[in-house]
């Protein structure tokens, strides 16, 4: 009864836009910082090469922040197109941060950053200097609502079933507010992005140091860029080990997903830093373990164990019947019974309905399933371990290996070694992209860890769809693909373009390319 | 905490204030986008024309997105079954709009004609074809949309690719869609008569003298047509209104000249459709007298008016159902919760306020006109 090649191409679309749109999400949500930082310099001092600064990096943030915006549109209606029942099953929950999202945030941000960009002449100092900073801040007040939405997508506290409108309904705004999934996740997406801005802001510094031209310019940018990410990229590592704290608490099978454990261990379970998940077996091959590690991550504590795959399977079994109850109360409740006696049996089972649901894929009437269908619902719990397991410690790798380059750029600048250390400006350069791999992949973990659930325990993924067919989705997710793929091309070229002419692209007439060749290495003009 | 029923009634307006908002702020730059081939000839004059609206558009198209936030969070099920039913007209709005961020920012980046001349060309979709299609989508409301609720509440839409998207273009449709197009060409073309250099101002201000006055003869033909048509829906019966929404709860009937029965039941409704009647003579003649300023505040209660009589007329329905008139989405049987109207409500009253008093200050900075000499100027940094 579900075609299940149509939800593949829903979730390949919801995929493909999301993927897409946090290309240019993280450079945003840090970049609005460093622009903040180097024109609090400009207000502060006056020098002119720091307004420069933020007219260049600015002129680079404009350029990334477009496609940011055309892509982000598709976020906003995508729930409705493509995951109509999704919308109805939660809006009721789900709508409300995003609706808040757009007044209190896209508002704030989108408001100002045409006077920031075109305001420069029309402005005071202080007021340009106001509309900068009220632009970071709509941009990480929007990553905050909308972890809100999706935090509750993984962890959906504040709200309860009702069986009269067939549909999740919120029973505490704050306590949807102030979930810890979307707390943790928050301030680790935007430490993220802030990484993701000092790489790039470090990366083409440091190939203007190495080619010798805008000095002062870009040991300045690399100066701040150093800083600012070295606390950042801290930070992102940290917050990322409380997020796994959240996880150990709240959604055990994307930890165990993550970890590969598939039966449980003596606590404290170790940390597997190399293996090969196998899902037929539900063993990992080659496993490298340290001991103790993932028990201090997952519970902070030496007792508490981390719960395995298999007996997680075993417990969303027993989930699945008491499911079905639930669903055959439903049913007479939704045809038209009244009776308190229906109403308390449904209520008693109601926690499980969403585990009920998973049954829709094998059979319409969940109440009707056989025992096959039961094992099989609960085997699909379990998600495909191997891309979780290696996306994490691919991401984490990244994470580490950023943190050492930032540490090595902060102090060789700081004892002013920096231009001895060619080695560190090449690898800075390299390293351009690594933050944007380690984005992705995060988001992968938190998304295909969730699977296969829309909304965890409550909405199945298959279920949340539109009632659209695969013609449709073929044409639309080409057009979305093939659209976005000619913009991005178009965004590289010009990120490129200008990122290479650098600081004379402002057309000031003191830089580089302005004042040609071997000029290039003296003091631009304050 | 306000009762159920007033606050679904309080959502209705707000939606509608919403949408309003979107065609007052957005429209205007959509409908300079629509201008842009006509009123600019070379480079310098669409830069004039494209930098009146370059700092505030991005602003200006939020009010899109919240509407868009709006309805997922107080009329989730109109969210869901709208834009899944019009799945191929949303795709067509959602692609030309694509076009805007990236033309208004990197159209000037680079000084060659022909990549110049494809973002204009792009800023020109971008504006013209959402303007003509949100004016379809309301133009297919008036019609009835052929969807179903089944018993789960899960909506479903006749046709799949062309054959959901032909018939939405329907004559009538494309006519609701003409006057979205037109009315935002009539904004957009003042904006530029106040706010950019000769000689865009001028023929600027030719295009809302003459277009002005076909918005209003349009706008009376779509209400004629209506009348004629006999499209219309009653309900027939229904549960409290401040009872627990369920859609398939009603009787519908579908019934001729139904779209007028609130003018009959409250006269002081007529406000509307004069308003979208007489604004945009009277536009016509500010344009002429060069009073754009006041020409664009009456052409800002036109738009108002229009989208008003649309919504109006519709009351209480927001999405009617052709295929099955019991599962039409209406103001009572398709919201969110009690709290959550009630906690949206809120989140609007303290914020909307506070976007609009920062929304002005950026206009008031960023005053003045915008002079060829201007542009070369700043030819790096303008758009």
């Amino acid at each position: 009864m579900i075609d299940q090649t149509f939800v593949e191409l829903s979730r390949w679309q919801f995929a493909a836009t999301a993927l897409y749109h946090f290309l240019f999400v993280p450079l945003t949500l840090g970049l609005t910082w460093l622009l903040v930082i180097m024109e609090a310099v400009y207000v502060m001092t006056g020098k002119e090469i720091y307004r420069d600064m933020v007219k260049f990096w600015g002129k680079l943030f404009g350029i990334n922040f477009a496609l940011g915006v055309a892509t982000g549109l598709t976020m906003e209606f995508e729930f409705g197109t493509n995951w109509s029942y999704y919308s109805h099953y939660v809006g009721d929950v789900f709508g409300a941060p995003l609706a808040i999202e757009g007044l209190m945030a896209f508002f704030l941000e989108s408001t100002f950053i045409g006077l920031f960009f075109l305001g420069w002449d029309k402005l005071t100092k202080r007021q340009h200097f106001a509309v900068t900073f009220l632009t970071a801040v709509g941009s990480n007040l929007s990553a905050l609502w909308i972890h809100i939405a999706n935090g509750w997508m993984q962890n959906p506290i504040g709200s309860v079933f009702s069986p009269e409108t067939m549909r999740m309904e919120m029973h505490s705004f704050a306590e949807v507010f102030l979930n810890p999934v979307a707390q943790v996740k928050f301030v680790h997406t935007v430490a993220a992005g802030y990484v993701t801005a000092s790489m790039f802001v470090l990366g083409i510094s440091a190939w203007y140091i190495l080619k010798g031209r805008d000095l002062p310019f870009a040991r300045r940018s690399f100066a701040v860029a150093a800083g600012f990410g070295l606390a950042s990229c801290l930070s992102v590592i940290v917050l990322g080990d409380e997020s796994g704290y959240t996880l150990g608490d709240v959604q055990k099978v994307k930890l165990a997903a993550i970890e590969a454990e598939w039966t449980t261990e003596p606590a404290p379970a170790g940390f597997t830093v190399f293996g090969l998940p196998n899902q037929t077996t539900h063993q990992t091959d080659a496993a490298l373990k340290i001991p103790y590690v993932m028990g201090l991550i997952a519970t902070r504590s030496y007792d508490k164990p981390v719960i395995g795959l298999n007996d997680l399977e075993k417990e969303h079994e027993a989930r699945i019947r008491s499911g079905q109850i639930a669903y055959a109360d439903l049913t007479k409740i939704r045809s038209g019974d009244k009776s308190p006696e229906t109403r308390a049996a449904f209520d008693a089972n109601a926690k499980d309905i969403g585990f009920g649901l998973l049954l829709k894929q094998f059979v319409e009437d969940p109440a009707q399933a056989t025992d096959a269908d039961v094992k099989a619902a609960a085997a699909s719990t379990i998600p495909k371990v191997w891309p979780l397991f290696w996306a994490f410690r691919v991401m984490v790798g990244l994470g580490f290996l950023m943190l050492l380059t930032f540490g090595a750029a902060f102090w060789l600048n700081a004892t002013k070694k920096l231009e001895r250390h060619r080695w560190l400006l090449w690898t800075a350069v390299i390293a351009i992209p690594a933050p944007w791999i380690a984005c992705e992949l995060g988001w992968f973990v938190a998304e295909f860890g969730r699977q296969p659930w829309a909304i965890g325990e409550v909405l199945p993924t298959f279920l949340a769809t539109s009632s659209l067919t695969s013609g449709d989705l073929i044409f639309s997710l080409t057009g979305f693909i093939g659209f976005y793929t000619l913009l991005l091309i178009i965004e590289i070229y010009l990120m490129v373009k200008f990122a290479r002419l650098g600081p004379s692209s402002l057309g000031l007439g003191r830089y580089h390319f302005e004042r040609g060749g071997p000029s290039a290495h003296t003091v631009p003009a304050e | 905490m306000l009762d159920y029923e007033t606050l679904k009634l309080i959502w209705w307006v707000l939606v509608g204030a919403l949408l309003m908002g979107f065609a007052i702020t957005d429209g205007m730059d959509m409908g300079v986008g629509s201008l842009l081939p006509f009123v600019a000839r070379n480079d310098t004059e669409r830069r004039m024309a494209i930098n009146t609206v370059g700092p505030h558009w991005d602003g200006n198209q939020v009010w899109l997105v919240t509407a868009g936030g709006a309805l997922f969070a107080a009329w989730p099920m109109v969210y869901a079954a709208a834009f899944s039913g019009f799945y191929m007209a949303m795709l067509l709005v959602l692609f030309a709009l694509f076009f805007r961020p990236v033309g208004f920012d990197y159209r000037s980046k680079i000084d060659n004609p022909t990549w110049r001349n494809a973002w204009d060309w792009g800023l020109f979709a971008g504006g013209a074809i959402p303007a003509l299609i949100f004016g379809v989508a309301f133009g297919n409301l008036l019609q009835g949309v052929p969807f179903h609720l089944d018993e789960l509440l899960r909506s479903h839409y006749q046709g799949s690719l062309l054959t959901a998207l032909l018939p939405l273009l329907n004559p009538f449709a494309l006519l609701a869609g003409v006057i979205s197009l037109l009315m935002l060409t009539v904004h957009g073309a003042l904006w530029l008569q106040l706010r950019a250099g000769e000689p865009v101002a001028d023929r600027a201000r030719t295009m809302a003298m003459v277009l002005a006055p076909t918005v209003a003869v349009l706008f009376a033909l779509a209400g004629i047509w209506l009348w004629v048509s006999g499209d219309g829906y009653r309900i027939v019966s229904e549960p409290a209104h401040g009872s627990l929404p369920n859609p398939l709860a009603k009787e519908v009937v579908r019934a001729a000249h139904a779209w007028f029965d609130i003018y009959g039941r409250l006269p002081i409704t007529l406000l509307a459709p004069l308003l979208g009647l007489a604004g945009p003579v009277l536009v016509s003649y500010l344009a002429k007298w060069k009073r754009p300023g006041l020409a664009f505040t009456v052409n800002a209660l036109a738009i108002s008016g229009i989208i008003g009589t649309a919504g109006l007329s519709l009351f209480p329905f927001i999405l009617p159902s052709s295929l099955d008139p019991r599962s039409s989405l209406t103001v009572w049987d398709a919201t969110s919760s009690h709290l959550t109207l009630m906690v949206m409500f809120v989140a609007v009253a303290v914020l909307l306020p506070v976007v609009l008093a920062y929304t002005v200050w950026c206009y008031a900075h960023m005053w003045g006109r915008v002079t060829a000499q201007e542009i070369e100027h700043r030819s790096h940094s303008a758009y």
